[in-house]
């Protein structure tokens, strides 16, 4: 929760530049890219310096007022390497390391590697010797902040974003922070064939929400898409009440985004040809280029097939969320190279679709060869124990590196930032945590939380233990209200 | 095909790993022993004979036993020490592994009743016709062979107290069995436990429906307690003219009254756990505080009052600012102990998913935030029975209790052990890795 320097947010393209200019400017220094909160990332392979010549004229202006906060910004510090030692590592992309150490810096990770790892001159050491690290976690699936799609007046809502509904300064965003989340996709809920847009979030401490969001190089709010078939997004119409019906209606829907296309390609250049607008339409063209993941709800075996049908036919890219029955088809989606977001609950059933669940899915399309996140589906898995998802999962059957990898790096990669984030490599993002034992072990306490190498859960905190533990106030909030507090009082 | 399909595939495997690795012969080692043996062979080994050697023994009545084994004979334990000094008989089965307790007892469940499938057919922990119905008994709802029941046997847990959910003032009785397959009456253990009532927002009707209000709810308690008594008066007048009709309803609150059956309260806010306070106070029944979830708040008026707390399972969701649970922690179980409050642990009633919540699943989280091992494991064996009033015969192991045995291969707190069989009364009712 430390006060960050900040540049003046305004998300969009130049924006965008303004950070490109910047980076590639003489305060970025050599150690790393001035990176702080709200900034879209960049992939730490490029250079900055050649995006610097992209930079259209016409975002000068923003470009140097931005570029002189982020001297201002420099001038003030560029914050020293934090170096921790003495800790087992858990890099996830690589062996386990005894006695390691981990090397951060303005947001990213300098070195990852044994006792001998060069600590840079001037770096502030943390000794967490018999603690253990590893990267922060990526919960693939949550609705912390209560980002809702979706109304009922319809199956399909390509156009709703998770976004203009999230409230950041909801507890739960908190608790996800104590459970070590650091990246998290939040999703409106399972009611529609379509019921939105989903955010890709960095759980950062947030004003609003462009302090959480994640961005592409263009500005771009990154997310995916949202479905759902079987049982929940059923019922009375303009709802589908068969699972047939389920099905044509999101054909219908991928059809007229093709036609919307086609109408938009003829009218070429020519404005008064062109058809009007329609966001439902151009969020659903996103997912047919590829560039909106579909993250699809899904339970039975003949529900996976479904929508794994459904994706040859529009050649969408598709996540597999819950996938309850997934043990019974494991090869078929082995075979169709498609990766599996699992959940895992304490008994079976609860519901007709999840009567033949099992704790051994996750192992079972490990060892058939499927990619396998865990999430938690917060409210229903609580944030703060998602590394418990992945331990249950690994005493019914999947690797240790599987389970580790499961609520990190797959996650990722699920989200398109395995790039960025998700393993401790030099390079990436300073997400991670520190544990007080093995991370599948109930009795690991998540004592920090890190993201982008500023630390944004700490268990020794009066506050931040509240929101780990549960109690008194637990619920109230990130503040509380202003006529609660005193006149006066610094708070 | 089903899941248990795919377990019992695994089961197969380790049935076979077992009959090396965990299952072998008693072998007498001296002349003596095996005269004793051949004495009791003689009496005949019946079907709940059967004993249970673990690495380490723990018998939740003195200190963990290393190379323990607790012998059952005719469903009880007979015999209950190191294997070094505590004779097996002869030709008796011994179940080994690494860990052995007693078999766990949730202190509050709905299981039996809140069924698998989660659809009206079964779900029978509630009727929504009257907040007020002391005369539901749950025996005549319970399900024996539903599947949740087996996965908690198969986890471990050999006893629950189970009933009428959380969600009317009244909502009905509770009972307390085995998680054996089979008819209720064959797993029965008490067959009228407690009565279950509740408070706050949980026990609100909806729409213009009573209560509305946590003051109705309490009224509505209130007026039904005063005509239990008088209706408890009128029976025991000496002319049987002058005795009213039978009615169970108030039959069961005077029973409530007369403490022979407790008042299992559910009340998750600090007012409502007040409420709770002040009637058992007023009309003098036996409380138990169920849920809780503000207990942390009125930790020395609980303390006063006597009362024991069977705390929310640990994973009950907090929800946000305007759910009951809003305040819950996962030290409050650790903090009654503390207070000195007697307290035992649940799995709860789930309207959604998980259908059944795993006692020990939901204790490990106590555990995890300074809840000592040792008082953990009690607060779901030797203390829930106590609980229960039913210490001299569950709970421990200890001879002349029943046979009930949960076998583990390590901590069965932590998240990678496996539950590796579980006994009843000397059977084996669940095997395989799970």
């Amino acid at each position: 929760m430390a006060p960050i320097c900040r540049a003046p947010v305004k998300a969009g393209p130049a924006l965008a530049g303004a950070r490109a200019a910047t980076v590639a400017g003489p305060a970025a220094g050599g150690a790393g890219l001035q990176l702080d909160h709200g900034q879209p990332w960049r992939a730490p392979a490029q250079h900055p310096s050649t995006a610097h010549a992209e930079v259209p004229v016409r975002t000068l202006l923003p470009i140097a007022l931005a570029a002189l906060t982020q001297l201002a910004c420099a001038t003030t510090g560029q914050s020293p390497p934090v170096a921790f030692t003495g800790a087992h590592l858990i890099p996830v992309s690589g062996p386990e390391l005894d006695d390691g150490v981990l090397v951060v810096q303005d947001g990213r990770i300098l070195a990852v590697g044994g006792p001998r790892t060069a600590i840079p001159d001037g770096a502030r050491v943390i000794d967490v010797s018999g603690k253990v690290i590893m990267p922060g976690l990526v919960d693939t699936h949550s609705h912390i902040g209560e980002p809702w799609g979706g109304d009922q007046s319809g199956p399909l809502h390509p156009d709703a974003r998770a976004l203009d509904a999230i409230n950041v300064r909801h507890p739960s965003i908190q608790r996800a922070q104590a459970g070590g989340v650091t990246i998290a996709n939040l999703m409106p809920g399972s009611g529609h064939l379509m019921s939105g847009q989903t955010a890709y979030l960095k759980l950062r401490d947030g004003r609003t929400l462009d302090d959480l969001l994640l961005r592409d190089e263009s500005g771009r709010a990154l997310g995916g898409m949202k479905m759902a078939n079987g049982t929940n997004s059923q019922d009375d119409p303009p709802f589908p009440g068969t699972r047939s019906k389920s099905a044509a209606l999101v054909r219908e829907l991928f059809n007229r985004a093709l036609a919307y296309r086609a109408k938009q390609q003829r009218a070429g250049d020519d404005p008064d040809q062109a058809p009007d607008p329609d966001l439902g339409l151009e969020a659903v063209l996103e997912v047919l280029d590829g560039r909106r993941v579909v993250h699809h709800h899904t339970h039975r075996h003949d529900d996976i097939m479904t929508v794994l049908r459904l994706r040859e036919e529009f050649g969408f890219r598709l996540v597999l969320q819950h996938a309850s029955e997934a043990w019974r088809v494991a090869d078929e989606i082995a075979a169709a190279g498609v990766p599996c977001s699992v959940i895992l609950i304490d008994s079976p059933g609860g519901k007709l679709e999840a009567l033949d669940m099992s704790w051994q899915t996750a192992g079972i399309l490990e060892r058939a060869g499927v990619a396998v996140a865990m999430h938690t589906d917060d409210a229903i898995n609580d944030s703060r124990l998602f590394l418990r998802s992945a331990a249950m999962a690994h005493r019914a059957g999947l690797s240790r590196a599987g389970a580790l990898a499961s609520v990190t790096l797959a996650g990722a990669a699920m989200l398109d930032l395995e790039q960025r984030t998700g393993s401790l490599e030099v390079g990436k993002d300073a997400d991670f945590i520190v544990l007080s034992a093995d991370p599948l072990s109930v009795y690991a306490l998540i004592e920090q939380t890190w993201i982008d190498s500023v630390q944004v859960f700490d268990l020794s905190d009066p506050t931040d233990r509240l929101w780990a533990t549960g109690g008194w106030g637990a619920n109230d909030g990130p503040d509380s209200p202003a006529f609660l507090c005193c006149y006066g009082s610094a708070r | 095909m089903t899941t248990a399909l795919i377990r019992r595939t695994r089961c197969a495997q380790t049935l076979a790993q077992r009959a090396s690795m965990y299952r072998t012969r008693a072998t007498a080692t001296t002349l003596p022993m095996a005269l004793l043996a051949l004495a009791l062979l003689s009496g005949g080994l019946r079907a709940q004979d059967l004993a249970v050697r673990g690495d380490v023994l723990h018998t939740m009545a003195g200190a963990p036993i290393s190379d323990g084994v607790v012998v059952i004979r005719g469903g009880r334990i007979q015999a209950v020490g190191p294997a070094a000094s505590t004779p097996v008989p002869e030709g008796m089965t011994v179940l080994r592994a690494p860990v052995v307790v007693p078999g766990l007892i949730d202190a509050h469940t709905t299981v039996g009743l809140t069924g698998w499938s989660n659809q009206d057919q079964d779900q029978d922990q509630l009727d929504g016709s009257d907040p007020i119905q002391p005369e539901l008994r749950a025996l005549d709802s319970y399900n024996a062979r539903d599947p949740l029941v087996a996965h908690l046997n198969g986890l471990g847990i050999t006893t629950v107290h189970t009933g009428h959910a959380p969600g009317a003032v009244i909502s009905g009785q509770s009972m307390i069995v085995k998680t054996r397959s089979g008819t209720v009456e064959s797993a029965l253990v008490v067959a009228e436990a407690m009565v279950c009532a509740t408070l706050g927002d949980q026990a609100k009707a909806s729409g213009k429906q009573s209560p509305g209000t946590r003051s109705k709810a309490a009224a509505l308690l209130r007026q039904a307690l005063v005509d239990a008594r008088i209706y408890a008066e009128g029976i025991a007048h000496d002319d049987p003219a002058e005795r009213p009709d039978r009615d169970l309803r108030k039959e069961t609150l005077a029973r409530v009254l007369s403490g022979e059956l407790p008042l299992l309260v559910t009340a998750q806010r600090h007012h409502d756990i007040a409420t709770a306070l002040r009637m058992a106070a007023e009309f003098g029944f036996t409380l138990v505080l169920d849920g809780a979830a503000e207990a942390h708040q009125l930790l020395p008026e609980i303390k006063a009052a006597g009362v024991p707390v069977i705390p929310h399972p640990m994973m009950a969701r907090a929800w946000g600012p305007s759910s009951p649970f809003a305040n819950a922690s996962f030290e409050t179980p650790r903090l009654l102990l503390e207070a000195g409050i007697p307290m035992a642990q649940q799995s709860g009633f789930e309207d959604y998913v998980p259908k059944v919540r795993v006692l020990h699943l939901e204790a490990a989280i106590a555990g995890r935030w300074g809840l000592s091992w040792e008082d953990n494991l009690a607060s779901i064996t030797r203390e829930s029975a106590r609980l229960l009033g039913l210490g001299d015969t569950l709970g421990t192991l200890e001879p002349g209790k029943h046979g009930d045995v949960a076998l583990f291969d390590g901590d069965p707190f932590e998240y990678t052990t496996h539950c590796l069989g579980t006994v009843i009364e000397g059977v084996v009712t669940s095997d395989g890795e799970r």
